[in-house]
């Protein structure tokens, strides 16, 4: 067979076997990932998304942090029994923010797209103290050390920075009031007007039960409180959305 | 002087890392430059003591390089036992939660530490010594390069280190089997680069005109393995002396950039690479040339341009588009074939040598392999159909199917090149025993077969009960029910891990037997039977 002869060629030169092969692994890649930057239906805007306040953002590190996402999905499927259970199936856009997404791959546990306003403050930190006390067929670990340490914040602003770096439109006054704002939402005896013009629905007071220091579970439950709550489900144009 | 320039450099290291523990801007990454300074003092200090200030002796530059690759078979059984040993922990604090000891070894915190343990650490390493033997006996030249194969080695053992130690201290990127940070990726992106031009600089001063087939995976696992970590690990660092970093893309990007990248670290790093092995060692094993050259070729181009496109499977029913989500399934898909001709090609180099299996307890963990390479790229193809995967996806079907290609082809291939490697490397006449290699070939298929045929009926019941609805439309179970529906199975899939643990455990037993140049006393394997058989007396006659 004349063309099996030629791979010959290919065999002999080690350049070329380097070259061709890396040629021919580019190219479902790009194919596939380059029109994700540019089609409408990934970098569309939903009405109400708007960048991490900065406690949020830290509770969201701590996330990221203990691996929750290797048991908990935070990406709804536009199934029935997924919307019942969970709600609105996840737009593209609610992520649009999150560097990087934790969409999940296991649902050991349950979805927390929406997990916002379903439980209180209080429910969330004795579930992460002690999950079995409100869930007894938990299999979740403790995360009482969290209570106990207060959110390392130095300068806060560098961590909007990072992020303003790659693409969340963090404004200069945002960077500004970085440490300020983060103290300032956890904090349930101060005016937080400023904060919640720059971040709109963004949930206040002390989380953790304990209002003499911002805890890692101050911010933690500040995060989880606020997932899925951004998007206004009454005012999303499914037809207009769907493409 | 012996070492002379490498312990200045490493001692310039540690400096650095000093200083970094000093100047770090959060508690996590002054806690890990301390892990860095430690770490690389102690192996200065070891070099330190063990240099000499004679001239060094001449080497033989026909003879091979077997230095760094008997290091890195030692490597490869350590790495394996603990990251199996992470594995079992992690299986039982999912029956058991109360085995999760927090912060440290909470079940988030260890199972990368499991996933990396036996992905990088076990197969990394398996990768990189066979690939290094191969490259030099098919090419016919010693190693290139000089002491990069050491650095090769060290660097990569670092990295482990530096991974391994970072998520415990909470230092990870969260994105599956891209877990570490910033700097360490950093790290590796040069040890990568480093054993490209070592792999490939060896091929090109090689003394056969032809690059030998083994050598073409190995290549494009390297290659495209570089290519995947530094696109995927894009990040912006929030300071130079700290931990956290975000990544560069976000959202619907970032996730099919990663699913780019992680399935085909399913691809490259646990397909190609280790394909590369089985073309090498099976033959080798089996003293039979492989069964079709075509075929090799065929499958070879097939299997690397059409696993790039299959991420998106990863991402069914997601907010990823559509015709993404349909591409990457009909490539999975089609992907069946080229892997089937991967397997056909392995199983049929035995024709003729089928008596083996029989008799050499290590041709039957090559055999077995294949056997379960074949089994999880059917499985997988299946799983990547939509309707299948809605059903699939997020439950423990998938971590079923990951094991049977992950314990049954990537672990088993492993295990019969390290047992062809360790007796030839050390100049032993044998293993230490056979008889414990088939203690070791029973345990680890049977322990496969508990894992996975639980994972499957459990997974597919978790399914079943999250869309189970009564007939007034109700759903039917909570999602807690459905977390007690699988403590039963959590328990049986524990000791299915601690069996093939128990095998692992038994190969490091030989194998260091092995190289102490013990030989056990025991029965032989039975033999081939020589004498052709005569027909039973009993033997049907055809009229």
């Amino acid at each position: 067979m004349g063309l099996m002869d030629k791979h010959a060629v290919i065999e002999k030169n080690a350049t070329l076997l380097l070259v061709g092969s890396l040629l021919v692994v580019t190219i479902g890649g790009i194919v596939e990932i380059a029109p994700l930057f540019y089609l409408d239906n990934t970098i569309e805007k939903v009405e109400g998304m708007r960048p991490y306040s900065p406690l949020e953002l830290a509770g969201r590190n701590i996330y990221v942090r203990e691996g929750c996402y290797l048991c908990h999905s935070q990406m709804i499927r536009p199934f029935r029994d997924e919307v019942e259970r969970y709600g609105h199936y996840s737009l593209a856009a609610e992520s649009m923010y999150d560097h990087p997404f934790q969409w999940g791959s296991k649902r050991t546990g349950p979805d927390l797209a929406r997990v916002g306003d379903r439980y209180s403050n209080e429910w969330h930190v004795q579930h992460l103290v002690d999950p079995r006390s409100v869930v007894p067929e938990s299999i979740m670990p403790s995360y009482a050390f969290l209570k106990e340490m207060p959110i390392e914040v130095k300068d806060f602003s560098t961590h909007l920075i990072a992020n303003s770096r790659v693409g969340v439109p963090y404004s200069d006054d945002m960077i500004a009031s970085a440490n300020a704002d983060l103290m300032a939402q956890a904090d349930p005896n101060i005016d937080t007007s400023g904060l919640e013009a720059r971040y709109p629905k963004a949930k206040l007071g002390d989380f953790d039960g304990n209002p003499q220091q911002v805890s890692e579970m101050d911010a933690l439950v500040a995060y989880l409180q606020m997932l899925g709550t951004l998007v206004d489900f009454k005012n999303y144009d499914e037809a207009a959305g769907y493409r | 002087m012996k070492f002379g320039t490498e312990i200045v450099l490493l001692s310039l290291f540690a400096f650095a890392a000093l200083v970094a523990a000093g100047f770090g801007v959060d508690e996590p990454f002054r806690q890990h430059m301390w892990v860095l300074f430690f770490a690389v003092a102690g192996f200065t200090a070891i070099l330190l003591r063990n240099t000499e200030f004679k001239p060094a002796v001449p080497i033989d530059p026909a003879a091979f390089m077997d230095g760094p690759i008997r290091y890195g078979a030692v490597a490869t059984v350590f790495w394996g036992v603990v990251g199996m040993l992470v594995g079992v922990v992690i299986a039982l604090q999912l029956a058991y939660p109360d085995l999760s000891v927090e912060p440290w070894f909470n079940f988030g915190r260890l199972r990368p530490l499991h996933t990396s343990g036996v992905v990088f650490a076990f197969g990394g390493n398996a990768l990189l010594c066979t690939s290094l033997y191969v490259v030099q006996r098919t090419c016919r030249a010693r190693l290139f390069g000089g002491n990069l194969a050491w650095f090769v080695f060290w660097g990569y053992q670092l990295f482990i280190v530096m991974a391994a130690t970072g998520y415990l201290l909470g230092i990870t990127e969260s994105r599956e089997y891209a877990e570490p940070e910033w700097y360490v990726d950093l790290w590796l992106t040069m040890v990568w680069v480093a054993y490209l031009v070592l792999f490939l600089g060896t091929i090109l001063k090689r003394r056969e005109p032809h690059i030998y087939v083994a050598n073409w995976f190995y290549l494009s696992f390297i290659v495209t393995i570089a290519m995947l970590h530094v696109i995927n690990n894009l990040s912006m660092p929030v300071s130079f002396v700290g931990s956290k970093s975000y990544s560069a893309f976000s959202g619907v990007q970032d996730a099919l950039t990663q699913w780019w990248y992680g399935h085909n670290a399913v691809g490259f790093f646990l397909t190609a690479g280790f394909l590369g092995m089985m073309y090498y060692f099976v033959p080798k094993q089996a003293n039979r040339p492989v069964y079709s050259y075509r075929l090799s070729i065929i499958h070879f181009w097939a299997l690397i341009f059409l696993y790039i496109w299959a991420g998106p499977h990863h991402l069914h029913y997601t907010a990823l588009p559509d015709w993404a989500q349909t591409l990457g399934m009909a490539f999975s898909i089609m992907l069946w074939m080229p892997s089937w001709g991967g397997m056909i090609n392995g199983l049929m180099t035995l024709s003729g040598a089928w008596d083996k299996l029989r008799t050499d307890p290590i041709i039957r963990m090559m055999v077995m392999a294949i056997a379960f390479y074949g089994m999880s790229t059917f499985e997988g193809p299946m799983m990547s159909i939509k309707a299948v995967n809605s059903l699939s996806h997020y439950t423990d079907w998938t971590i079923g199917h990951v094991h049977s290609g992950a314990l049954g082809w990537v672990g088993m291939i492993s295990f019969g090149a390290i047992y062809f490697m360790v007796p030839k490397l050390w100049n032993r006449e044998r293993l230490y025993s056979l008889r414990l290699v088939n203690w070791h070939f029973w345990l680890a298929t049977l322990g496969i077969v508990v894992y996975a045929a639980v994972m499957w009926v459990s997974g597919v019941m978790q399914g079943l009960m999250w869309r189970e609805y009564d007939e007034q439309g109700f759903l039917v179970f909570s999602f807690a029910e459905t977390v007690a529906a699988m403590h039963l199975y959590y328990i049986m899939r524990a000791i299915g891990g601690a069996m093939y643990l128990s095998g692992a455990l038994i190969m490091a037993w030989n194998v260091t037997m092995t190289i102490l140049g013990y030989q056990r006393e025991e029965k032989p394997m039975p033999r081939p039977i020589a004498a052709v058989r005569p027909a039973r007396s009993g033997a049907r006659k055809w009229a």
